[in-house]
């Protein structure tokens, strides 16, 4: 069994091994942003104006995936979900974060589209240059330990990229500022790891 | 605002003993829902356009080739910190400060950023790069979930043993520095306006 478990492993990271020896990838060979990025943050800025006035809340998006969770959790196992902390303190429900992260869907969608920059590929240009063509299967591995890591990660801290991040920070709470610099020292970390 | 959701409700005034509570319950939720739709919708644009939701710009931030994140999100807290406080001193929105608890912040942050950088995406920039197209990005979204319920399960034990570490509560800023509130935000906007006009000169 631990045999088969190593062979698997070995043979998703060969890609990245073979990948390993090749020069370093120019991340700016890519196009970047399509409007500018102090105008889109302003008008960021703006936004959380407007939720902190009219919804009484600060942008944030990780508490949707929470809500999302307790919600599956609530039909698969109702009442060990319910015997947990997290959701006896945060009872799922359909609410104005989950919606606010459907919206981003759609807003990514409307703008992409509108600046023909729709993708419909599994393997972003960049991870296909460092891990080549036929990493699928890393990728959905990546991606997927990527999105528990940081799902625990925002719960434990309070908060995301968002949440912390430009929500916290902007209203100068101690420990934003604190998660927002870790989010940053992990992610170059781990990217340097990953890239070089 | 109220009035797109006033419209199903017909001209005539309809029994008014039996459901005195229904509508007006259901409308302030539905309220609710549209306007974080809405907000949404606004934020996923300006996140896909500020080139947030690209894989390489992510990577980029986390490689310190490319600071449009950090350029992003700089300027969304210059811009919100100086509106949302002058609208707090006026006394018109409350504040949400989440608590200070350092080992918590730590631990999770580093966590947090570890998934980040294997990603590429964050929770929201993620949603917002979904619309577009990356479909690695649903991976991450199925991640997110289950890395949700795993916290969940170790609530209670962490809220027991890590939380407390370090505890101090909702802490800001401007209780630390001996100044004026005002002056506290005026010059933490400054001091960032100076980080991101470094950035620009150094040419990254």
């Amino acid at each position: 069994m631990r045999q088969i478990t190593t062979t698997t492993v070995l043979t998703l990271l060969t890609p990245a091994i073979a990948a390993a020896q090749e020069p370093t990838i120019d991340p700016l060979q890519y196009p970047g942003a399509a409007w500018s990025p102090y105008l889109v943050g302003a008008l960021i800025g703006v936004l959380s104006m407007f939720t902190f006035y009219f919804s009484n809340k600060p942008l944030g998006a990780s508490t949707a995936y929470a809500r999302i969770a307790g919600l599956l959790g609530k039909v698969i196992a109702p009442t060990h979900t319910k015997s947990l902390k997290y959701f006896k303190d945060n009872p799922p429900k359909i609410g104005w974060e989950f919606m606010l992260v459907v919206g981003v869907i759609l807003g990514g969608f409307v703008s992409a589209w509108s600046g023909g920059e729709l993708t419909g590929r599994l393997l972003p240009e960049m991870w296909q240059a460092r891990f080549g063509p036929d990493s699928g299967g890393l990728r959905i591995a990546v991606a997927l330990a990527g999105g528990i890591l940081m799902s625990f990660g925002a719960r434990l801290s309070g908060g995301c990229t968002s949440g912390h991040g430009i929500s916290g920070t902007l209203q100068l709470a101690v420990g934003s500022w604190v998660s927002a610099i870790c989010f940053f020292i992990g992610g170059i970390a781990v990217a340097m790891l990953m890239f070089t | 605002m109220s009035t797109i959701l006033e419209q199903p409700t017909p001209e005539t005034v309809p029994t008014p003993v039996p459901e005195p509570n229904e509508p007006a319950v259901p409308a302030s939720k539905l309220r609710t829902l549209m306007l974080g739709l809405v907000f949404g919708i606004v934020f996923g644009f300006l996140l896909q356009k500020g080139g947030v939701a690209k894989y390489h710009v992510l990577i980029g931030q986390l490689l310190l080739v490319d600071f449009t994140v950090v350029k992003v999100m700089l300027s969304a807290v210059i811009v919100g910190m100086i509106g949302i406080h002058a609208m707090h001193r006026l006394g018109m929105v409350e504040m949400h400060i989440k608590p200070t608890r350092y080992a918590a912040n730590i631990i999770g942050g580093l966590i947090f950023g570890a998934g980040f950088a294997l990603s590429a995406y964050c929770p929201g920039t993620g949603a917002a790069a979904l619309g577009q197209g990356n479909y690695d990005s649903l991976v991450m979204i199925g991640g997110m979930i289950i890395g949700a319920y795993l916290f969940a399960e170790s609530s209670g034990w962490l809220a027991m043993k890590v939380n407390p570490i370090g505890d101090r509560g909702e802490l800001t800023l401007f209780q630390w520095i001996p100044a004026h509130r005002s002056t506290v935000v005026l010059l933490t906007a400054a001091l960032l306006a100076a980080v991101l006009a470094t950035i620009e000169t150094l040419n990254v």
